[in-house]
């Protein structure tokens, strides 16, 4: 069968971003106090462009995708900024006009594969419900939007596949069943958190490569949530790297990762092992990111910083344009002194 | 699948053959049955006769393979007390047993699994933890306390439904039912509901349970991002990821309601298997005694069966080779 185009039938705003966050907070309110897991958060992606956002286990980029999303768990909540998807502000919607506006402007790929699927419906009902749900097709014509997607994600034999439940899919394929599952009704935005990390090293590469693909191919813009530089170094247009909550260094992915401004960066890149410079033990940031309940006043990372001043603990340095990347670090804004 | 089948059946001969031996030795060991079955006038050559007839000079294996060889045909003997045929008896009695737990089962799911729903998903509210309360008090009372409870209630004070009996039945041929007559239905109401008060409490724990856990899953967080409406999520999605537990649950339950149902039976004079079983127990019936525990037996075997072919419906994984 002809392969039917799988891109947002959407009038392309070539202005519009498909991802526009600005000063986003998100605080969870607890008996010991309110913790600001997200704090003061900005971020654009544009239409067919990745944004990889990195950062340690704690950091917030998971948080910030899940807010996106409208899905944070409850205490969890929005307490400041904007989010606009597609230009349309989500942030301010009910749930109910949520759940319109998931799947169709927005989706998501989680990290596990195994687990994202219901284990009771065969991919193809898992599919044609999510196409009829956001298009109101007939069975039919969502059963043939169902095979195209499958064939754009590369799934061999896609008819027999449709009939097929989630466990008869190695990870793999699993996880091309979920991409599929998110482009479903053609989103603006799709938040990706770890797509590759459950995945082996061989087919991780595959998956990298088949969101660069329909990145290219449909439009959509992608959040991509990992710890991995390597993923973001290979797949992503523009870096975001996040720390304690907030955005520390953000850039075109090639100038982040060869000039990188801010001193945790830096120290990502030094961890990063090479396969041209042989050494006998990995550099590495001694300490470990502050809790959420214990973060040090001013920049979040002096304590683990070589270079910290005075300044670095009494105020919190904004992000400011260095070269075409931005920082937020003192050593750029008239030293730490 | 066939491996499968063949391995099920295997199994419940085994579990049938050792609760026939059961059956067996108590059959035996309660007594000469032919004490209890000849008048104390009878002379010894009577008596012989008699023996002889009955098989009960053969040895014990040989006695336990002809009565298990009679009961594979469904031929337990003739009660000790009436002299009746114990299958006939116990069939007689088998539709009033079966009708009130199929309606005390029906009522435990239509009133357990929305409640078990709703209690999961509406967590904080007033109405759930409400019902969270009342459930404990389910499944402490006992069941004759809420049996006669029901009775007091609705029969005395109220006066809405019968306090003891099935009503009329109709008679068609091979069963007797009481659900198509109005006495039939109003007097099953009480007898039923106080056999599936425990059972509702059941289903509706085990329901809000799974349901939280299922909650917690991936592919529900996985749904809710892809826009799918929270009732379909709950009602299609983890519902249905629920109902393993359940129908394991429901069906093994059903052996223990028969179980229970004695209970019932004898609270609502209920003219079922449970009520003829405490009537045999008091005239030591020993015949009608092992039928019972050997069709109790059946019926726990079978569902067991059963159980384990629903799974292979409910869930995709367990068909077939490849799972």
């Amino acid at each position: 069968m002809m392969a039917q185009p799988i891109a947002a039938s959407k009038e392309p705003e070539a202005a519009t971003p498909a991802l526009d966050v600005s000063g986003l907070s998100v605080e969870f309110p607890s008996r010991r106090g309110t913790l600001l897991a997200i704090d003061d958060v900005s971020m654009q992606i544009a239409p067919g462009e990745i944004l990889g956002v990195v950062g340690e286990s704690g950091a917030g980029k998971s948080i910030t995708g899940l807010a996106v999303l409208g899905l944070l768990e409850s205490p969890g909540r929005i307490s400041g900024g904007a989010i606009h998807v597609g230009g349309r502000r989500v942030d301010t919607l009910s749930e109910k006009e949520l759940t319109k506006v998931r799947g169709r402007e927005m989706g998501a790929i989680f990290q596990d594969p195994l687990t994202a699927l219901n284990p009771l419906f065969t991919v193809g009902k898992q599919l044609v419900e999510t196409i009829r749900l956001h298009s109101g097709m007939s069975k039919e014509a969502a059963n043939d939007r169902a095979l195209a997607l499958l064939q754009s994600v590369g799934i061999p034999a896609p008819r027999e596949r449709l009939r097929q439940y989630p466990h008869q899919f190695s990870g793999g394929m699993r996880q091309r069943v979920v991409i599929a599952l998110a482009l479903a009704a053609g989103p603006r935005l799709i938040i990706a958190d770890e797509p590759t990390t459950a995945l082996d090293v061989s087919i991780q590469a595959q998956i990298t490569a088949l969101l660069r693909k329909l990145c290219d191919e449909t439009g959509v813009g992608i959040m991509l949530v990992t710890h991995d530089m390597g993923v973001i170094a290979e797949t992503a247009d523009r870096v975001c790297v996040m720390y304690s909550g907030r955005v520390v260094e953000s850039g075109p992915v090639a100038e982040v990762i060869h000039n990188p401004q801010h001193p945790y960066t830096k120290g990502l890149m030094a961890a990063i092992p090479s396969l041209h410079d042989r050494v006998e033990t990995l550099a590495q940031i001694d300490g470990s990111m502050p809790r959420l309940n214990a973060r040090p006043t001013g920049c979040a990372f002096h304590p683990r910083c070589p270079h910290a001043g005075p300044k670095c603990s009494a105020a919190t340095p904004p992000l400011v344009s260095v070269g075409v990347t931005r920082s937020a670090c003192w050593l750029q804004q008239g030293g730490t002194q | 699948m066939l491996a499968f089948i063949i391995k099920r059946l295997a199994n419940a001969v085994f579990v049938m053959l050792s609760v026939t031996f059961l059956a067996f030795v108590i059959f035996t060991a309660v007594g000469d049955p032919v004490d209890q079955m000849l008048n104390e006038q009878a002379t010894q050559a009577q008596r012989d006769d008699l023996r002889e007839r009955l098989g009960l000079d053969d040895p014990f294996l040989v006695q336990y393979a002809k009565f298990v060889g009679r009961a594979a045909q469904g031929d337990f003997g003739i009660s000790f007390r009436n002299q009746q045929d114990v299958l006939t008896m116990i069939g007689e009695r088998f539709p009033a047993t079966f009708e009130l737990v199929l309606v005390a089962t029906l009522i435990s799911l239509v009133v357990g699994v929305p409640m078990g729903v709703i209690t999961a998903i509406r967590r904080q509210t007033w109405y759930a933890e409400a019902m969270q309360f009342t459930s404990i008090i389910g499944v402490s009372l006992p069941s004759f306390v809420v049996g006669i409870g029901l009775i007091l209630v609705f029969s005395v004070w109220l006066g809405w439904f019968p306090a003891f009996g099935r009503g009329e039945t109709v008679d068609l041929g091979w069963w007797t039912t009481g659900l198509l007559t109005p006495s039939g239905r109003m007097s099953i109401i009480l007898p039923a509901l106080s056999l599936s008060l425990f059972q509702i409490t059941l289903v509706m724990r085990l329901v809000r349970a799974e349901m939280l856990e299922v909650l917690r899953s991936d592919f529900i967080k996985f749904a809710r991002s892809r826009g799918i409406p929270a009732r379909s999520i709950h009602f299609r999605h983890a519902l249905r990821n629920c109902l393993m537990p359940v129908v394991t649950m429901t069906a093994m339950q059903i052996g223990g309601l028969i179980a229970f149902a004695l209970v019932t039976e004898t609270v609502f004079q209920w003219p079922g298997m449970g009520l003829l079983f405490i009537q045999a127990v008091t005239f030591v019936d020993v015949p009608i005694m092992a039928a019972y525990l050997c069709i109790v037996a059946l019926i726990f075997v079978a569902l067991n069966a059963i159980v384990d072919m629903t799974y292979a419906v409910i869930d995709p994984r367990l068909k077939g080779a490849d799972a």
